[in-house]
């Protein structure tokens, strides 16, 4: 199964090693993660060294080299944010859940993240969850939202 | 769709749409920009689109209106924005609620609805439409011209506002010298930081003698704060690819690639779509309109990594290799991606090609300064009214953009500077706002142009934490490359951060003197040249503040945490007790309906009880 995947996605960019990052996006667009065994397979593939595919896949933040969490809660840090308090609102997240920037809750609910500016200053701060806005948080609403999110029936318990 | 084999066909095809569209419907544009869309535009539009319809459906009649999800309307504070056509009534502020009321009154029965206009907060008088309103009136809108009001899903939408018409007079009337030549005449200077003249740039790539040549380009729009290019690759992605096509002819290029942050997905998944139009319509592939050009276009998407915009780095992110910045021995005009003769722009400089070979060079060149030329679009925002996107032409006073476009600073604080560039650019403080927008006015000011990010600054903001907050990102994104560059933006954090947190020391202005002139002379890359920019403009413009956080211990903005203290005021402090509730460290005591009186030497100045008060009984002093 994964290497037909591994095969389509190069074959989507007629194995042009040049569309490496190409290539990693659209893996962790459908694992969810750039699973170390699929590395290996790309490496084999395009036959080009392991460790240039680590240096690309580490050097970039959106890369995931582990699964992720059950939701993704980002936090804005562009210079705007930044000002009007979301460094706050991170460390109110970290504090309450036990976690840092870049990590996952023990439960796999979410992971936090940081992001260098999504570009909608008009709404700071800004924080969105699985894609969803939400504009003009503060740390303890921002805790409140994230306390509604769905959990999961695997993790429920 | 169908293919156009000769340049008189593209004229062909537009008078048919033309002919197509001669129906008295409305046009009903939702704005699907990157502000109204994080206000759930999309669901508006669903919510318009589908009263439409099931009106219709339910009364047996043709449908009322025809309605488009549109790009940024640039007016991103008073989202989401809905215009109706004919009249083009601007509604702002839409909510779902509004959706029948707006059906009924404007669509149907061609009424306007006062509550939704725009109200000049100065005059409190109402605007029915772009042109009465001030945050439009001084702009000149050339690569934005059609954003927000065209589908930008929609080729033909593209077509019928003159579209392809510069690549078609291009290939059928020019030779790619005379491209290269009036883009000369323009006057046009790359819009993505540096400023280098497009044409120079397009020659030397055309002269370069090699088998293949390329041209990139550059939507990696990582300054924070600026999203200009954004706008203009989701609000009219043919214009992009159009302006890379010309490129491409120009230079003698056979391949154009798009580099664009992934982030940006919907300006991906729009650029993606254009590219198989314009594929399926013939203005992509072999064999051009008939020309004997063949060009094709791939997209790239960035990782999400600031400095992979410089230049070099995109082209090592291009060749599948980390997207650091690469030395360069060699211009990337000779020597670029994959060791090929290479043509790097960014977004808007491309958005400005087919404008200018539709109208001769010449007619860019009237608008501006004598430096630089045209019009630049510019992200505004911070602590100014009008929150948003605009273009203006070059030459406008920055007093001009703060005050009218952008309405002034919100609350009616006073302005105190505005930062250009993003954090690699400079403050500019209030007293020099008669500045113009100009590449080399910026530069002698200590600031950049940058990608066009305004961020403004009101009387309450602290400018050596603007710096250290740009310092911060900085020295992040630093991809530690160079030693001068890793270090050296660290170590202005550092120092930064130790004056902002109330442990500043004498001598510490002139150590970062010293560190940024360091960095910005021995690092590779333009971040670490310009790493100086926002620490030696705040020190050369606001070295008071500098001076009041390392001698006096206090912030004068009152910003810095712990660099002021909170106070409880007594005429407008009612007991109510929710600051002492709320106290992580119960540095607060009163009794109910009793002045409340804060323990300055528990309080840690985090700021919960001023967050709370409801009746603004709490102080900074």
């Amino acid at each position: 199964m994964e290497n037909e995947l591994l095969e389509k996605i190069i074959r989507r960019y007629e194995g042009d090693d040049g569309m490496l990052v190409s290539m990693l996006q659209d893996l962790q667009g459908e694992c969810g993660y750039l699973p170390a065994d699929a590395l290996r397979g790309m490496a084999q593939q395009l036959e080009i060294p392991l460790s240039r595919i680590y240096g690309v896949a580490m050097f970039y933040q959106s890369f995931r080299l582990a699964p992720k969490a059950q939701h993704e809660v980002t936090v804005c840090m562009g210079t705007l944010c930044h000002l009007k308090g979301a460094p706050d609102i991170s460390e109110a997240i970290c504090k309450e859940y036990h976690i840092q920037p870049g990590e996952t809750t023990a439960d796999r609910l979410f992971t936090l993240q940081a992001a260098n500016c999504v570009g909608a200053c008009a709404l700071a701060p800004v924080m969105i969850i699985d894609g969803q806005y939400y504009d003009g948080v503060s740390p303890s609403s921002a805790i409140a939202i994230i306390r509604d999110l769905p959990v999961a029936e695997e993790n429920a318990s | 769709m169908t293919k156009m084999q000769r340049p008189q066909d593209v004229d062909l095809w537009r008078k048919t749409i033309e002919e197509k569209k001669k129906s008295n419907i409305k046009t009903v544009r939702v704005c699907a920009g990157a502000g109204c869309s994080a206000k759930d535009s999309t669901d508006l539009y669903g919510l318009i689109s589908n009263t439409v319809k099931e009106d219709a459906a339910s009364t047996g009649s043709d449908e009322s209106a025809e309605v488009i999800s549109v790009g940024c309307h640039g007016l991103c504070a008073m989202g989401p924005i809905v215009v109706i056509q004919p009249d083009d009534v601007l509604y702002h502020g839409v909510q779902e609620s509004d959706v029948e009321e707006i059906y009924r009154e404007t669509i149907v029965g061609s009424r306007i609805i006062d509550r939704l206009l725009y109200e000049d907060p100065k005059t409190n008088e109402k605007a029915q439409n772009e042109e009465s309103i001030p945050f439009y009136q001084s702009q000149k809108r050339i690569v934005l011209s059609e954003i927000g009001k065209i589908d930008p899903k929609e080729i033909e939408a593209y077509i019928l506002t003159g579209g392809y018409r510069g690549l078609t007079k291009a290939l059928g009337e020019m030779s790619p010298v005379d491209v290269v030549d009036e883009v000369e005449k323009s006057g046009l200077r790359g819009r993505g930081g540096a400023g280098f003249s497009t044409a120079r740039k397009w020659r030397s790539c055309r002269l370069a003698n090699a088998d293949d040549k390329y041209v990139i380009c550059n939507g990696d729009e990582g300054d924070p704060d600026a999203h200009s290019d954004r706008a203009i690759m989701e609000g009219n992605p043919h214009l992009v690819i159009e302006g890379l096509i010309i490129g491409g002819y120009a230079v003698g290029a056979g391949r154009g690639y798009i580099y664009v942050r992934n982030e940006y997905t919907v300006a991906v998944e729009y650029l993606n779509n254009a590219i198989k139009q314009a594929n399926e319509s013939g203005f992509l592939g072999e064999d051009i309109l008939g020309s004997g050009f063949s060009f094709d276009i791939k997209i790239s998407r960035g990782g999400g990594a600031f400095v992979s915009g410089e230049s070099t780095a995109v082209i090592a992110s291009l060749e599948g290799y980390a997207g650091e910045p690469r030395a360069r021995f060699t211009r990337t005009v000779e020597n670029g991606l994959r060791g090929m003769p290479t043509v790097l722009n960014n977004v808007e400089t491309w958005a400005n090609i087919p404008h200018i070979v539709n109208n001769g060079g010449d007619w860019l060149s009237k608008v501006g300064t004598d430096g630089s030329k045209g019009t630049k679009a510019l992200s505004l925002e911070g602590d100014i009214r009008n929150a948003g996107v605009v273009e203006v032409p070059m030459g406008t006073p920055l007093r001009q953009i703060v005050d009218e476009i952008g309405g002034g600073i919100k609350n009616d604080r006073e302005c105190k500077a505005v930062r250009t560039g993003g954090p690699s650019g400079g403050c500019i403080p209030a007293t020099k706002f008669d500045i113009p927008v100009d590449f080399d006015e910026f530069t002698r000011l200590g600031s950049t142009m940058g990608s066009g990010g305004m961020l403004v600054f009101d009387e309450d903001s602290c400018m050596v934490n603007a710096a250290r907050a740009s310092l911060e990102f900085l020295r992040d994104e630093s991809c530690g490359k160079c030693t001068s560059c890793r270090e050296g933006t660290a170590q202005m954090h550092h120092i930064l951060s130790r004056i902002t947190t109330g442990d500043g020391t004498e001598g510490d202005v002139e150590a970062l003197l010293e560190l940024a002139s360091l960095t910005a002379d021995t690092s590779l890359c333009a971040l670490g040249q310009t790493a100086a920019n926002p620490v030696l403009s705040t020190i050369e413009h606001f070295r008071d503040e500098y001076q009041t956080h390392i001698a006096e211990k206090r912030c004068p903005a009152k910003e810095c945490k712990g660099m002021f203290l909170f106070k409880i005021i007594a005429p407008a402090c009612t007991g109510c007790t929710v600051c002492a509730r709320n106290c992580p460290v119960d540095a607060i005591a009163g009794e109910r309906k009793q002045l409340h009186v804060i323990d300055q030497d528990i309080c840690t100045s985090c700021g919960a009880c001023y967050e709370k008060c409801r009746f603004d009984a709490i102080l900074k002093v």
